[in-house]
């Protein structure tokens, strides 16, 4: 990545790739991927150890990420393709027959930088774990990350893996939650309120760190700087992050309308027009 | 013809897999092995002894399990995952087919207690439709041995296998004889017995008693060819046509639901390639209940008299 950007830059950039991707096909989730947009930008710009050039699957010696909610896939696929995991033109091509770049995320069309199918929620957090216990296995000091939606933690599968990940002291691992308070059918408070997540995580015996500014990308990369200080002492670390579904574009901001609904020509230009091409559009 | 077949001493095929899993620690450094609270009844305890940091104790949560192998694959592991087959399959579907077959990861799903022979529990433990729920599954092969040695084995050829595997075994102590040598081949149907008027097409548990079957129908001048189809999925298409085109009819004979499993499989196979009679051996679209194995094969159709009728009645349809 050019340092001659600032990381703002690449996250207004970032912002034009996924509502042109969604635009372009007329599907996809572009609420979440905006809100999402300074995570993703921080982790894989200034925080991961990674290596886009020579993708592998096993990752040895690298930090490895893992998309839990891979309806957000918009954003991971920006921040892949702008890190060099392979060209920026191919975002034309998401959600479009043949395409590397499914509607959610897969390994099975090959696409570098992914490294586990998601889009079925819940199951990410496990398979994140597995590749922790296999770091350790294997003696490589590296870091796992994960990212998942608030609304995703109605699964029962993500309190197994938080359990599990307790108890086993499984500390080579930071999940984020991308706390929005939206899902698909309204505020999560209304369709089934968690109750204090945070509380929650601890209860469950995680090293809760809270980022009150998950749309402020210093913000971001600070406090996964800090996360990481927390690793290695038996337990595992979740940052709760909050943020604003669809930050960056007007209208979609203060609604779970644009979860899964693109904009339309008008709204597209609209929404351009609020974030002015920095690094080029693909 | 008939051959002999020797019986070397009852043995359960889940106590194959335990002989065998132990034998990978000591042979493949990145075997690792995982279970939903059940190491007992899927026969880890050796494993566990030997390879203490190999093993992952995961707690009533084979969601989590699944997804935990899963990960574990990526820096080269091979994890063994053991739960009973219902937990093994219908309880975690979803995980499989996402984060394991269609994220093609190298995971062996070993499951234990499969079909009607888990006896006395009932039918909420036994699961007679894992072999259609997982041969549905794009990029999944799918084992079922017959006997202790055979387990073993296919548990040791698995590990050289790379993508996704379900090995079933099962509970009760049954006829052990295959020979402790034979080497597993995945996909390659073993040809038991010879004969010309009927092919037997059997799986698991029930292949001993298509031998015993195939005795019988000697006895009454019907010649009965047996071919173990150890692995469903791929079908050995080959073996089978051959034989087929020989005998003009077919029984297949399983420890599973009609829908799904090895008959359906091969009236697939026959459907497209060469129509022939066929009779299925196996569970016609029901639930089992608490029982003897031995009671509960009889009640619900899948001992050695059903075998027999089914190909008086097929040998007539030619």
């Amino acid at each position: 990545m050019s340092t001659s950007y600032s990381l703002q830059d690449i996250c207004t950039q970032t912002r034009r790739d996924i509502v042109r991707m969604v635009h372009a096909v007329q599907s996809g989730h572009p609420g979440g991927s905006l809100g999402c947009t300074e995570f993703l930008v921080g982790l894989y710009n200034k925080v991961m150890t990674h290596n886009s050039a020579q993708f592998s699957m096993n990752g040895t010696n690298e930090d490895l990420f893992f998309l839990s909610n891979g309806h957000i896939s918009p954003v991971f696929y920006s921040v892949l393709a702008r890190n060099g995991y392979f060209p920026i033109a191919e975002l034309a091509t998401f959600r479009k027959l043949n395409t590397r770049l499914q509607g959610h995320p897969t390994t099975h069309e090959h696409l570098p930088g992914v490294r586990m199918a998601s889009g079925s929620l819940g199951q990410g957090l496990s398979c994140a774990i597995g590749a922790a216990v296999t770091k350790k296995l294997n003696k490589d000091n590296s870091t796992i990350y994960t990212l998942h939606g608030d609304g995703e933690l109605q699964e029962g599968q993500i309190w197994e893996a938080a359990m599990y990940a307790a108890a086993k002291g499984i500390d080579n691992i930071i999940a984020t939650i991308d706390l929005n308070g939206k899902q698909i059918d309204g505020p999560t408070d209304v369709v089934l309120n968690m109750g204090s997540i945070p509380a929650k995580f601890l209860a469950f015996g995680w090293e809760v760190v809270e980022l009150l500014e998950g749309n402020n990308v210093d913000a971001v990369v600070d406090t996964l700087k800090h996360a990481k200080t927390l690793l290695g002492k038996g337990k595992p670390v979740v940052i709760i992050m909050h943020t604003e579904m669809g930050n960056g574009v007007d209208y979609m901001m203060g609604t779970h309308k644009w979860h899964g609904s693109p904009p339309n020509t008008e709204q597209l230009h609209a929404a351009l027009a609020q974030n002015t091409e920095t690094l080029g559009d693909y | 013809m008939i051959h002999n077949f020797t019986n070397a001493g009852d043995n359960d095929t889940r106590s194959g897999f335990g002989v065998g899993l132990l034998e990978l620690g000591r042979t493949n450094p990145n075997v690792v092995a995982l279970c939903a609270d059940l190491v007992g009844s899927l026969k880890m305890d050796a494993f566990i002894k030997e390879f203490p940091e190999r093993f992952f104790q995961i707690g009533i949560a084979e969601a989590n399990m699944m997804g935990i192998a899963a990960g574990m694959t990526i820096g080269g592991k091979i994890p063994f995952t053991g739960t009973f087959a219902n937990f093994s399959t219908g309880r975690v579907y979803d995980q499989i087919r996402q984060s394991i077959a269609y994220s093609d990861k190298n995971v062996k799903i070993c499951a234990s207690h499969a079909g009607i022979t888990l006896g006395e529990d009932g039918a909420t433990h036994q699961i007679m439709e894992d072999i259609g729920l997982m041969k549905m599954l794009p990029n999944m092969v799918v084992i079922n041995p017959c006997d202790y040695n055979q387990t073993k084995a296919a548990t040791l050829a698995i590990a050289d296998y790379v993508g996704p595997v379900y090995l079933r075994f099962g509970r009760p102590k049954v006829a052990n004889f295959t020979s402790a040598t034979d080497k597993f081949e995945i996909g390659k149907a073993l040809h038991l017995i010879t004969g010309t008027d009927v092919t037997i097409l059997a799986t698991g548990h029930l292949v001993w008693s298509a031998i015993q079957a195939a005795e019988q129908l000697a006895t009454l001048g019907i010649s009965a060819e047996v071919i173990n189809i150890h692995t469903i999925k791929p079908l050995d298409n080959a073996a089978i046509l051959a034989s087929v085109t020989k005998t003009k009819c077919v029984v297949t004979a399983e420890e599973h639901q009609y829908n799904g499993g090895l008959g359906d499989a091969v009236a697939q196979l026959l459907a497209r390639h060469l129509p022939t009679p066929m009779e299925y051996v196996g569970m016609n679209d029901s639930f089992g209940e608490s029982g003897t194995p031995d009671e509960l094969l009889v009640k619900y159709g899948m001992d050695v008299p059903h075998i027999v009728a089914a190909v008086k009645k097929v040998v007539v349809r030619k």
